[in-house]
């Protein structure tokens, strides 16, 4: 846990990074420097450290943070972690989907004629968790980089992906087959934070309730 | 290093592995390991508990009468005559198994503690022990609220021994939650659900399933959501009334005798705190330092353990992870 009686913030950057310091806007946490500084991390002052969003339940699991905003995609892949999930904060509002090329079925062929079907992306658990809950034999790829080049190469016939307006989607001709689940911004503690920490975790809670 | 290899040896590897979540402990490491567990040991023998040790294998159906999970124990293997043997993963129930067997006829209380190693599954990944090292106390015959006073006023006690000065111990009661959903009358089908939403501490799960429920009123669902969040003082036990309040009546008379012990001060109330062991009948355990982000360790009462090894007696205990004691002592160490 972070040293001092003050609270320690993980700030996501990406996606999230501006709602979250709107966020801290509102709790009266002075974001000025973060906002007008993009290459440092560490903000001691405000007490926010920023970082690449999915290494946040990182460092609020290991107490290096005390809270931080992450979005549900990154926390149902991370699902070992253990990390209090406190509040829905309602904004970066996407959804995890499964997508394939527009037009025919590639999924339900490939499941029929090879008994399998195979699908990139950057979240292998919750894909492989989809698949195997709905029945479906799936041969996960993982790639680092742009999901939407996989199966307009041949390399898979679908993809299980995060989109927000579905534009990349339809610019790469692809379409949405299946909805997993929708995700948003969430508040996450360290759980020894949450206790030894109470009153601020909890003045935070209630003015984003109150907000 | 390449002066130890002569010519035309290969040289040594380095990447000879051990299992992830285990590890060697060196001399300076180990000296201050063995410095912090003498202190430990000290308050616990001067208070009267004698250490114990228990083999590292159990029969894996004598660790199941215990806990129907055999508490975790993960490792088993098979002896010569095919019965499956499994390496503890905690120290409880073996001490529940010495206390019926060897002292069957002895009168109550019975004081023990432990210093050894016990084996986990890593579930989670990085980081996560496979062995881990726990010191810890059990206390048989001596009824709530007393024997628990007794085991948090002596684990605070130890840990200032081992060099901490700012570790705190949660205190909840692991049937609270179950006493709110039955006195509700939520839905049986629903009560697994929403228990595993709290045991995660998933608050929005938890609010979400919450809202889900039919039949319920408004101030019956804030009590569901709002429980697991009261933690802190003993004022949370005064918000705590209604159909909880027969629960919460019982860490009220532990925080009396805490207050009597003059630890009162060290103890965080925590409506929402479960652990995951199914023995545990009544208060539970948590303790933390906010030098380290884990839990150093936990315990609570378990009142049904020892009947189910033939010596029908109330018990309390707790064990700490000395590998995280000696983080926070290190933590500490360096702020002075």
């Amino acid at each position: 846990m972070s040293a001092g009686e003050r609270l320690t913030i993980a700030v996501p950057r990406g996606a999230l990074f501006d709602g979250t310091l709107d966020l801290l806007d509102a709790l009266d946490i002075d974001t000025g420097e973060v906002r007008s500084n993009d290459r440092k991390l560490l903000f001691e002052d405000a007490g926010i450290v920023t970082m690449r969003p999915s290494d946040v339940p990182t460092y609020v699991e290991h107490g290096s943070a005390d809270v931080g905003v992450v979005g549900k995609d990154v926390l149902l892949e991370q699902r070992q972690r253990n990390v209090y999930e406190l509040l829905d904060l309602g904004f970066g509002r996407c959804r995890m989907v499964v997508a394939v090329r527009a037009g025919g079925d590639p999924i339900g062929s490939a499941l029929r004629r090879l008994g399998r079907v195979r699908i990139a992306t950057k979240y292998p658990r919750i894909a492989a968790e989809h698949f195997a809950a709905t029945g479906r034999q799936a041969e996960i790829v993982e790639v680092k980089g742009s999901v939407e080049l996989a199966p307009l190469t041949g390399l898979v016939d679908g993809i299980v992906d995060l989109t927000a307006t579905g534009r990349t989607l339809e610019e790469n001709d692809l379409r949405v087959a299946e909805e997993i689940e929708v995700c948003t911004a969430r508040l996450i503690a360290n759980p020894v934070a949450h206790k030894l920490k109470a009153d601020q975790i909890d003045a935070i809670v209630a003015k984003v309730r109150a907000g | 290093m390449s002066t130890r290899s002569g010519a035309g040896q290969p040289a040594p590897s380095r990447t000879t592995p051990i299992p992830p979540g285990t590890r060697d402990v060196l001399p300076e490491e180990m000296r201050e390991l063995r410095a912090i567990s003498s202190r430990m040991r000290a308050t616990f023998e001067g208070a009267g508990y004698g250490e114990v040790h228990t083999p590292a294998l159990e029969y894996e159906e004598v660790l199941r009468r215990g806990e129907e999970r055999a508490a975790g124990a993960r490792y088993r293997t098979f002896d010569e005559q095919g019965d499956v043997l499994a390496l503890r993963s905690d120290m409880t129930i073996p001490i529940a198994r010495v206390v019926a067997t060897r002292y069957a006829e002895e009168d109550p209380p019975l004081r023990f503690c432990y210093f050894a190693h016990a084996w986990r599954a890593v579930e989670r990944g990085v980081g996560e022990p496979r062995e881990f090292l726990q010191g810890g106390l059990e206390l048989i015959g001596v009824e709530a609220p007393t024997g628990d006073a007794e085991i948090l006023a002596l684990t605070i006690a130890a840990l200032d021994e081992a060099g901490l000065r700012r570790h705190r111990v949660g205190v909840g009661d692991g049937s609270l939650y179950r006493t709110l959903l039955h006195a509700l009358d939520v839905p049986e089908d629903r009560h697994l659900s929403l228990l595993e939403c709290l045991s995660r501490r998933d608050l929005v799960g938890l609010e979400m399933r919450v809202s889900g429920l039919e039949g319920i009123g408004e101030r019956e669902r804030e009590l569901l959501v709002g429980l697991p969040e009261l933690r802190g003082g003993p004022e949370v036990l005064e918000r705590a009334d209604g159909p909880v309040a027969g629960a919460v009546e019982g860490l009220r008379a532990l925080h009396k005798l805490l207050a009597e012990r003059g630890v009162a001060d060290r103890v965080i109330f925590d409506l929402g705190l479960v652990r995951q062991l199914g023995y545990y009948t009544g208060a539970v355990f948590e303790v933390y330092d906010p030098a380290v982000g884990f839990a150093l360790g936990g315990g609570g009462r378990y009142d049904d353990l020892l009947g189910r090894f033939g010596r029908e007696l109330p018990a309390c205990g707790m064990g700490l992870d000395l590998q995280r004691v000696h983080m926070a002592q290190a933590a500490e160490e360096a702020l002075q």
